[in-house]
Parts: C-alpha cells; structure tokens; sequence
C-alpha cells in the first residue's frame, strides 16, 4: 500500500503549490482590480454625492468635499419644479422615442433587404453602411448647419429627429445584417412555400428569431439620441428648443455663478436612463458594443 | 452573404426582357429585387441626403470666402496653414488623439487580462462595473469631470493639500489642461478596449495555453507569442476605430475648457465649432473639419479592409 501512495506523494504537492500560487495571482489580480473600479468611479460617485448636497454646503468649501455632510433633496425638489428642466426632459424623451422607432424600421428593412434579398449593388451598399458608421458628428455638423438653415429647422428640436438618425442607422443596420445572415436560410424557403411574403417572413420570423440583435440596436439608438451633444449645441440656442445634455450645460451654468448641486442632480436624472437600461440589459448592450468585431 | 446576394441580381437582370413571357419563378426573382430596392430605399435617401450630400457640399462650401459670396478656391486651407493657432490645433488633435489611444489600448489590455482570469459570476460584475463610464452621456460625465477639477472647490486638490502637496491649476495651465482632456478621454474610452478585449480572450482556444504549460512557457512567453497573435487582429481594428473616435471628439474639450487656456487645448471639432459657429464663418468652419478627412479616411481604409477581410474568413 505504501509502496502504490509512494509515487503519488510530490504530484499533490506540486498541485498544492500550483494551485496556491494562483490563488495569489487571483489575489492581486482582485486588488489591481479594484483600484481600477474606484478609479473608474469617482466621476459617478462625486455626481451623486454633491447632487446630495445644499448650495449653502458647496459654497462653504469647507471640509472634506468627498462626503455629505447635510444631505438634503432639494436640488432634486428644485429640479422638478423647474418649467426648463422639465422642457428639457420631454425634449430629449420625445427625440429619443422617435428617433429610435424612425431607426429600427429603416435599420431592420434595410438590413433584411441587404442581408436577405439584394438586388443591383446591394454589396457596395453594405459595405457603404459600414463606412458612413466610420464618419464623425464633427465632420459633417457644419455642411448640415447649413441644410437645417435652409430648412428652416434651425433651433427646432425636431431637427435632431431628423439628424440624429445618421448616427444611429447605419450601426444598428450593420449589426443587423449580420443577425439575419446567420439565420438558416431553409427557413426562408419554408416561408415563401407557405406563401408567406417578404414583411410577413420578416415580421413572424426574422424579427422575433434575432430579437437579442433587435434590442441590442435599439439600446444603441437610444444611447446615441440619448447622449448627443454636438448636433444640439450647434443647432439649438433657446432654452424651450433643448434637450437635457445642452440644457443642463448650456442653462444651470449662468455666468460664473454655478449651482453645483443642481447641476449635478441634474445629471444624476439625466444618467439615470441610460444606467438603469445597462444594468437590466447588460449582455444585449455588450453584444452590441463587441458585434462590430465578433460578427462579420 | 457574398453567395446569395449576387444569384438572385444576375438572374433578375438576364430575365426582366423575358420576365413577362416566362413563367412564375423569374417574375418573382424579379419582383424580389425590386421590393429588396423598396426596403433600403429609406436607408438610401438617409445616407444620400444627409451624409454623402452634405460630404460634397462641406467641400463646396469649404471654398467659399466669409460672406459666402466668392469662390477662393484653397484659400481657406492655405489661411488656417499659415495661422500659428491652427498649426496648434494640428499638434494638439495628434497629441491627444495618439496618447489617449495608446493609453486606453493599453490600460483596456491590462484589465481585460485581470478580469479574464476572474471566474464567473464575479468577472460579470467587475465588467459590469468597469463599464460605467461608457455607459454614462459623456457630455455629463465630462461636467462632473470639471466640477472635481474646479480650482476654488477642487475635489482633488484637497486631497492633494492633505496629502501635503500643492494644490494644483488643473485646468488653467496649457500643457496640465490638455493632460486633464487626455485623461478624461482615456476614462471614458478604456472601458470599450476591455470590452473588446475581453470578448476577444475568450475565443482563444484554452488548448493553446494548456500546450504551452506543458512546454514549460513562462507567463510573458505566453502573452508574447499566443495571446498578441491571436488578438491581433481585433487589437488593430480596435486601436483604429478608436483613433477615428477620438480624433473627432466635441464633448470632452468644449465642456472642460473650450479650447482654452489660450487655445492650447483646442482640437478639430472644437475649433470648427468656435470658427464655424459661434464665429459664423461658416466656410472656414468647414475647412477646419475637412482637416479630420485624411486621417480618418486612411484609418476607416484599414478598418474597413480588417473587417471584411475578417467576415470573408467567417463565410468559409
């Protein structure tokens, strides 16, 4: 018997020493870790503390500034008695909805049509969609000053619906395609056997089967009309034409007298919808964050 | 993709002479184009009218003197080149473009390695996370970013004056200021490389590196020769798409210091803005952005050869 356990005794040991310095790989893997997490906090967690607190408190600037040392809602309460805040707010909710229904159809017909269908030069088009994803707001904001100028769209918060679309289509339609494309197409053919025709083919199958794809460009769409800042601060200049990012940067800073406790609260609820939509959907968001590189 | 796109055009367009004639099949080859043509058509009017439109029409514009009155063929480009605040402007995109992008490569590499080796439930939410400053509008986030900058209530410098140190000018000293847009750029942005990344180191196969235990390969050995190959590829087409990114950035410089002290912070976009719109000079404005042109387009070139060359490997 000790003879058999004899050959046996360095190999655990030498598992023990493998596995035990692992465990301090993971361990300081853990603290680099965390050093990261608080480092990448702070922007949020500063937000949400001087949101906390009164203006007598800021303009004191006294004590430790990391900490609250009254907490008090009256920003909060401040906020949403004000008539330009809540301006501010319905703007941006109104663009965001219709920028992001205008998005999924265009994105989903052209994606299903290019994916799916094709017809003369539907490749270049494909590869073109890719390519106008690849353009800055920056390059092209002054050329389109000009067109909304001339139709008569300048400091209507409508031009963003019709602007912000540039943005978003082209990503969540490439997204798309490759969605469809790895839908079997033995599928389709069963379809168009039942007579079924191209928007029922793509609405009773196509949709429902690349749902995660579907959600995933939605989150995109909604996190770029959401978040924009260029197009609203180059087209937009009075206070009941804005949306939230302007409105809070352009309007709670008057002058050199900032309300620091307002306008971090204000933040706080302009971050809140994209935040609460990350944390309930977070496997779609990172799909559709990584499926420009996993997907073809 | 590449196969069943390109059967159904030829045949719909040997057989639209025919189409009548002949039977139900090719008609409805022929229909299905067509409607294939109704269904990216708004796609189509999008991106025909309001990006390759207003691309040629920046051009045009480009070329036109202040009041918009007269052709001046390159004199707006030959002006901002002479101009020492643009040659600034120059410097300081590349600068803040190319250190932001090593930065966040880096740093998105590194973490993505520690959070590859934490198992499960857990690495989902450290990922979680380390995700946040992406997920934040970054017009707001940049204003908190200001606010722990502020030089009478500086968050930071009372940290710094507790800790013994001098408080420092965060944003009113050129070269500090463009280290502070630096860094803010490089917090939002790391987060996306670690994504990538981390997306990335999963689908390398585990038996490589099994292979190289049994070899006795050290953990650099590792790195260098099985985890840089395999992510090459998604290295470079990351590295690139942020470049575009970052190059082109408003946010971040127009809320933390419009371009100041002194200009020194400015970058394309914020300086096309100040030139363009609120100085109305609408022409130079244009100019200034096209300045972005070269560079993206041979970055967006790269990306775009890497991406289909990638979805070709996919199809075979």
């Amino acid at each position: 018997m000790s003879a058999a356990t004899a050959p046996a005794v360095p190999a655990p040991r030498l598992h023990r020493s493998l596995a035990e310095q692992r465990r301090r790989t993971l361990l300081w893997g853990y603290a680099a870790l965390g050093v990261f997490v608080v480092l990448f906090l702070i922007p949020p967690f500063y937000m949400v503390v001087t949101s906390l607190k009164s203006s007598a408190e800021i303009s004191a600037e006294k004590g430790n500034p990391w900490i609250v040392h009254h907490p008090t809602l009256e920003n909060f309460r401040y906020l949403l008695t004000y008539p330009n805040f809540r301006t501010y707010f319905l703007n941006s909710v109104e663009v965001t909805v219709l920028v992001v229904l205008i998005t999924m159809v265009i994105s989903i017909l052209a994606a299903f049509s290019l994916s799916r269908m094709g017809f003369w030069g539907s490749q270049v088009l494909g590869t073109g969609v890719f390519l106008t994803y690849l353009i800055p707001a920056s390059l092209l904001f002054i050329p389109l000053f000009q067109i909304i100028g001339k139709l008569g769209l300048i400091n209507k918060v409508w031009s963003l619906v019709l602007i912000y679309p540039t943005l978003s289509v082209p990503f969540c339609t490439w997204i798309l395609i490759g969605y469809f494309a790895s839908i079997p197409k033995e599928l389709d053919d069963v379809a168009l056997i039942d007579g079924a025709g191209y928007l029922q083919m793509l609405w009773k199958i196509f949709i429902p089967v690349a749902m995660p794809g579907v959600i995933a460009a939605t989150i995109f769409a909604f996190t770029v009309s959401w978040g924009q800042f260029l197009y609203p601060m180059a087209y937009l200049y009075t206070s009941n034409q804005m949306v939230l990012t302007v409105g809070i940067v352009s309007d709670l800073i008057r002058g050199d007298v900032f309300e620091w406790g307002k306008i971090m609260a204000a933040c706080v609820i302009a971050a809140a919808p994209p935040v609460l939509l990350y944390a309930f959907l977070m496997d779609y968001y990172v799909a559709g964050l990584t499926a420009g590189a996993t997907k073809g | 993709m590449a196969g069943d796109t390109s059967a159904p055009v030829g045949v719909s367009l040997a057989a639209r002479p025919a189409a009548r004639g002949v039977g139900g099949v090719r008609r409805l080859l022929h229909r299905r184009s067509t409607v294939a043509f109704l269904m990216s058509l708004p796609l189509l009017v999008l991106i025909g009218g309001l990006v390759v439109y207003p691309a040629f029409y920046a051009v045009y514009l480009s070329m036109l003197n202040r009041h918009m009155t007269a052709f001046v063929g390159l004199g707006n480009f030959a002006f901002l080149l002479r101009r020492p605040t643009f040659q600034m402007v120059i410097f300081q995109s590349s600068l803040f473009a190319i250190t932001a992008v090593a930065f966040k490569a880096l740093l998105g590499f590194i973490i993505a390695h520690l959070l590859h080796a934490v198992p499960g439930q857990r690495q989902r939410v450290l990922r979680g996370l380390l995700l946040i400053p992406w997920v934040l509008p970054l017009a707001l986030s940049t204003l908190t970013w200001w606010w722990l900058f502020d030089p009478s209530y500086s968050a930071f410098n009372w940290v710094l004056t507790h800790l013994g140190f001098r408080p420092v000018p965060w944003l009113g000293d050129g070269w500090i200021a463009r280290f502070c847009t630096i860094a803010v750029n490089v917090w939002y942005g790391t987060p996306f490389f670690m994504v990538m990344y981390l997306a990335a180191l999963k689908s390398v196969p585990e038996q490589l590196y099994e292979a190289a235990d049994v070899d006795g390969a050290s953990g650099p050995q590792k790195l260098v020769h099985i985890t840089l190959p395999m992510l090459r590829n998604i290295i470079a087409l990351t590295v690139l798409f942020s470049l575009i990114v970052t190059f082109a950035d408003f946010d971040i410089v127009r809320i933390l210091t419009s371009g100041g002290p002194q200009d020194m912070t400015h970058v394309f976009a914020t300086y096309a803005f100040q030139v363009g719109i609120q100085s109305g000079d609408i022409p130079l404005g244009a100019a200034v952005s096209l300045f972005m042109l070269p560079i993206l387009a041979v970055s967006a070139f790269v990306v775009l050869r890497g991406v289909s060359r990638r979805s070709r490997e996919m199809a075979l």
